[in-house]
């Protein structure tokens, strides 16, 4: 035990990396999923054909592919990577985009066509039945899935640690490899910060799937 | 579903659209355009950057890159794939079954497994096996990716018992069959059949995550790729790595198929065979994209990721 207070700046400075790049790349991906599943439902084909393309790739391609390419691959096409920290940003924004595109849209999708329906039939406008009928019910639907999508990117985090970033599991190793004898307890130390995070919140991923369920 | 929200475009609308589909064409071509011109500004497409793959320097012939990238690298990521699968799918449904247990005080230990191994980083699980317990890093790839994929497993499987209707279970025990029996023959093979697509899809997350394998030093496709950049140069790393990502692409959109057709296939048999799929809770089978975070599954699981 003593390992782990004894290193705890260390624990510390990992886990605000985590943070940071979870919260990061966790606002930016939704934002971009968010448009990326706007232009999958637009009537426009080349835009719908770049998102699904997008998508399909990214879900496809193992997110250690993804740095892969960014750190390795792209300076080859010249692309000076000046910070380890803004690519692996950048890598699990665009990663992860593709999880929040397919979780907003099916969540769209799990709105009865009824509902649709009802509200054109009563008059109101493409804008007007999107903001006041469809979009409401389909955030409710929206949030536990999004909520795992947040779960796991903070999880996904840890392979910038492969990657030249000092998060949590390369503090983790590093902390391990100057402990050898006991490397066990250094690692649990590690999952604990990672489940302070990620229990709680797939809890509440519960929770609101229980709430959106009743109300349905 | 979108089509309800709008009228059937006129034709003033139509022409509109057509404009806005050849700006958009347009841009996203010249964006394209712009990429691939300034990476031919590179060199990165002239022939001695790419002969590597067909014709390769330092007397190697194509066949033995090929055979380190194919043989040895996607070998080696199908083989921990291969190894930590059934492992996973076996100590899956055992903990799914152990979590129906009647009482709260057996059932726990098999809920705080599966809830602590499924809310951490594969990567994790791997660094356990590879400095906590010195195992080599091809131990430390299948205990990784078992220990994930197993809590992963067991709630897909909880999701399938859960599903069914309690009359399956009832009358298994009406005609006399023991707890166990009734598990094995009845409730089991039809959790297993619901659950099929989410279960394929969870395996190509594995096979996804076998990649973990490069950062803990293990030699698969991705490593592989980085050898044979070294020894021929990085000049070379643009078209290796364009080897190695479609043979992932390949294998990983191929079984993603497998699945989204197996999904079809078991929401047809549902259909017809059993009229209790209304009972089922809303999104079981989940929709063909493969909802969240890829593949089908029910909306209570966390998200395979990766």
């Amino acid at each position: 035990m003593d390992v782990i207070v004894d290193n705890l700046p260390t624990y510390l400075s990992g886990f605000a990396m985590t943070a940071r790049l979870t919260l990061i790349s966790g606002v930016a991906s939704l934002v971009v999923g968010t448009v990326l599943a706007a232009l999958r439902v637009s009537p426009l084909r080349p835009l719908r054909a770049f998102a699904t393309g997008w998508v399909d790739l990214l879900r496809n391609t193992p997110l250690t592919l993804v740095f892969f390419f960014a750190i390795l691959v792209l300076p080859q096409f010249g692309v000076i990577i000046t910070s380890f920290q803004g690519a692996a940003i950048t890598c699990l924004t665009a990663y992860t985009s593709a999880f929040v595109c397919e979780a907003v849209r099916s969540g769209i999708n799990s709105v009865g066509t009824g509902q649709a329906e009802a509200a054109r039939a009563i008059g109101l406008t493409f804008g007007q039945s999107l903001t006041h009928v469809v979009m409401p019910q389909a955030v409710r639907s929206v949030v536990p899935p999004l909520i795992n999508v947040i779960i796991a990117l903070a999880k996904n985090t840890s392979v910038a640690a492969g990657f030249g970033v000092v998060e949590l599991v390369a503090s983790g190793r590093r902390i391990a490899l100057a402990n050898p004898g006991e490397a066990v307890i250094v690692l649990a130390g590690v999952a604990l910060f990672y489940l302070v995070f990620t229990v709680p919140a797939g809890l509440l991923a519960g929770v609101v799937e229980r709430r959106v369920a009743f109300s349905r | 579903m979108t089509s309800v929200l709008y009228d059937a475009p006129g034709p003033r609308t139509r022409r509109r659209e057509a404009i806005g589909s050849a700006i958009g064409t347009l841009v996203l071509l010249g964006v394209l355009g712009a990429g691939a011109w300034y990476a031919a500004g590179r060199g990165v497409f002239t022939a001695e950057r790419w002969d590597v793959l067909f014709d390769p320097p330092k007397n190697q012939t194509a066949a033995a890159v090929w055979h380190s990238l194919l043989v040895r690298g996607l070998g080696a990521t199908l083989r921990a794939a291969v190894l930590a699968a059934p492992i996973a799918v076996l100590l899956g449904i055992f903990l799914a079954v152990w979590r129906t247990a009647r009482h709260r005080w057996v059932r726990w230990p098999a809920v705080a497994i599966v809830e602590l191994f499924r809310g951490l980083p594969v990567l994790l699980g791997m660094f356990f096996a590879l400095l906590g317990f010195g195992w080599s890093a091809f131990g430390a790839v299948v205990f990784g990716l078992t220990v994930y994929n197993m809590a992963i497993i067991a709630e897909i499987v909880r999701a399938g018992l859960a599903a069914l209707p309690k009359g399956q279970a009832e009358a298994a025990y009406a005609v006399g069959l023991t707890r166990a029996q009734t598990l094995r023959v009845v409730l089991l093979p039809q959790a297993l059949r619901t659950m099929a697509p989410s279960l394929v899809a969870q395996l190509v997350v594995l096979l996804k995550d076998s990649s973990l394998g490069y950062i803990v030093g293990y030699a698969e496709l991705l490593k592989s790729i980085q050898n044979n950049a070294q020894y021929f140069g990085q000049a070379y790393l643009v078209s290796l790595f364009a080897a190695g990502g479609g043979i992932y692409l390949v294998v990983n959109i191929t079984l993603s198929r497998v699945a989204m057709r197996l999904q079809r296939r078991t929401a047809r048999t549902l259909g017809t065979a059993a009229p209790d799929t209304a009972l089922l809770p809303a999104g079981t089978v989940v929709d063909p994209t493969g909802g969240v975070a890829g593949g089908g599954r029910p909306p209570r699981l966390p998200p395979p990721d990766r």
